[in-house]
């Protein structure tokens, strides 16, 4: 009996699902201290989640008619996402509680957003991916605007909301036209049918621009990026941040899944529609991020041109291709965890870190904690013995091996002008003189200093040991 | 008689307002959550069409699911928008501009 429980699909998506209504029913009746309890409850529920991910059981027993599946890629994505949640609450929980933001209900919302990405990386029908989608993005536009005295975060709520809205209607047009167009919803049928087509019919091409516009906009990639920089800025800090880390993994696995399973013989259509975003998104993220003066919106853009970057392994479409963007999602979601663990631990007067000009001589009053940032940047912008450059460097493997020479030229472009704006931070820290009434004051917590030490040891000592990640991800099946 | 081509052209022409109605509006918020509901229900009656026309139920079910997100999204959507009005004392879409640059 036990045994066959195991053997169940979506035993770790049930055990979440089932687990975040317990910590809900926790926090109501908790009197003292609710958000620490059940944000530390939260925490413990997505690690014995990520343990269910990590054994994975082989599955015989239900599979739901196809509505999810499972694969070694699959399973890969769906253990980043957790690790990304996990470490995005422990790193935010101090500045919640000294920003009043105590709503129990921060965690809860954060966990049903984790389910719905879970969900949303194991869809296989389109029905499914559609309401994992909605399940993700309606908890993430009530934490955009979960700070209902400020301004600020009031209005990215809105943002977000009505894009994401937007967004999900589009694709949802494109889905009905899919289903009509091939008959089914089942991601291996629709591949079946399409396979026995020459080329794409017109609605089936309608349906297919549609939907990927609409996928277009969750992973923000240009020209559908412009609630990003926005909404970064105005939600809460550790908002933003589990907003950096956590959703684009599951989106980018999302998208990824969506080309190379239901439109696997139509790569001569959606290879070009991907080429244009990841060429707009890789300049424009390197070129406006230059004019930024505030650290979110800087981080914004980084996160608009790395999806460039990723969305040129897809293009790629072979196993180096799978294997880079693994590389390449895994190197993100650490170096986006590192860099907001600092910056959720910078004070000034009282006031957490907003402008990049804030952070001027803090190499002379805090050196160590300078020179961490100085590595995560430079890791950012993918100089080589940091782990950001392992990341482009697969990347590039995987896309002239399919001879997309001009697209890997052309990255390797976007890499050097972004670069620019990642040394302007060092340069700032280094060499730009401080202003004695704005010293950064920085106390970072205990679990947050354990959060920040690995990621960096991560970063920095990649380099003496890829092949394990490498070996792992040669390996993954789509 | 009615063909399938026609309620396609009526879901085109109701998404393409759905759309139209996010953009050009300026004045008032609830137009846009109202046309995003416009957007929504037009997928519908593209579903329905659809499923009715290749004989297959799931069309259906999916707009059955397609009308209890509509309605959680106009629930979080009207929540949010309350919380705007109450920083701002207005709804108006043009007021939407703190954050830019």
């Amino acid at each position: 009996m036990l045994d066959s429980i195991f053997k169940v699909l979506l035993l770790p998506e049930i055990y979440l699902a089932i687990l975040s209504f317990v910590c809900l029913i926790f926090g109501l009746y908790i009197k003292k201290n609710a958000f620490r309890k059940t944000s530390n409850f939260a925490v413990l529920i997505l690690l014995t989640t990520a343990l269910l991910v990590y054994l994975d059981y082989e599955t015989d027993f239900a599979n739901y008619q196809n509505l999810f599946s499972n694969s070694s890629f699959i399973n890969f994505f769906k253990f980043l996402v957790l690790m990304g949640s996990i470490s995005s609450i422990l790193i935010s929980k101090e500045y919640f509680l000294s920003m009043k933001l105590k709503n129990f209900e921060i965690p809860i919302l954060l966990l049903f957003s984790t389910l719905g990405m879970m969900l949303m990386i194991s869809a296989n029908n389109l029905m499914s991916m559609y309401l994992a989608i909605e399940l993700q993005s309606l908890a993430l536009y009530v934490a955009a605007a979960i700070k209902r005295d400020s301004h600020s975060s009031a209005e990215s709520g809105v943002k977000y909301f009505i894009l994401g809205a937007l967004s999900s209607g589009i694709l949802l047009y494109g889905m009905s036209l899919v289903y009509g167009f091939t008959g089914s919803m089942d991601f291996n049928s629709i591949n079946m049918v399409i396979s026995n087509y020459d080329n794409l019919n017109l609605g089936l091409i309608f349906g297919l621009v549609f939907v990927l516009v609409g996928l277009a906009f969750k992973v923000s990639a240009v020209p559908f990026h412009m609630w990003t920089p926005d909404v970064y800025e105005g939600a809460p800090n550790s908002i933003t941040a589990f907003f950096a880390i956590v959703p684009k993994i599951a989106a980018v696995a999302l998208i990824y899944r969506f080309c190379l399973i239901p439109f696997e013989h139509s790569y001569s259509e959606w290879s070009q529609i991907i080429t244009f975003l990841s060429i707009a998104s890789m300049f424009l993220g390197g070129i406006a991020a230059i004019a930024q003066s505030n650290i979110k919106r800087l981080l914004a853009y980084s996160s608009i041109g790395h999806v460039g970057y990723i969305l040129i392994a897809l293009v790629a479409a072979n196993n180096d291709g799978i294997k880079a963007v693994s590389i390449y999602m895994f190197s993100y979601m650490i170096m986006n965890v590192a860099i907001f663990a600092i910056i959720l631990s910078i004070k000034i007067k009282n006031e957490y870190l907003v402008e990049i000009n804030d952070l001027r001589g803090l190499s002379r009053s805090n050196p160590i904690v300078s020179l961490s940032i100085a590595i995560i940047m430079l890791s950012m912008a993918g100089i080589p013995p940091f782990i950001g450059f392992f990341g482009k460097f697969y990347v590039f493997i995987a896309a002239i091996k399919q001879e997309l020479y001009v697209l890997s030229i052309l990255g390797v472009i976007a890499s050097v002008i972004s670069a620019f704006y990642y040394l302007k931070i060092i340069k700032v820290m280094f060499f730009d003189e401080n202003i004695e009434d704005k010293k950064p004051n920085f106390k970072i917590s205990f679990q947050s200093k354990i959060i920040l030490t690995i990621t960096l040891f991560l970063i920095v000592c990649f380099i003496f040991y890829p092949s394990i990640l490498v070996n792992i991800s040669a390996n993954l099946k789509i | 008689m009615i063909f399938l081509e026609h309620y396609l052209f009526l879901g085109a022409i109701i998404f393409t307002l759905g759309v139209l109605g996010i953009f050009l509006n300026k004045k008032n918020l609830i137009i846009i959550l109202m046309s995003i509901e416009l957007i929504l229900l037009s997928v519908n009656i593209n579903f329905i069409a659809f499923s009715s026309f290749i004989n297959d139920i799931s069309g259906q079910i999916f707009a059955m699911l397609t009308l209890t997100v509509a309605a959680a999204e106009a629930a979080i959507g009207l929540a949010i928008l309350v919380v705007f009005f109450r920083n701002l004392g207005s709804i108006e879409v043009n007021k939407i501009n703190k954050l830019k640059g």
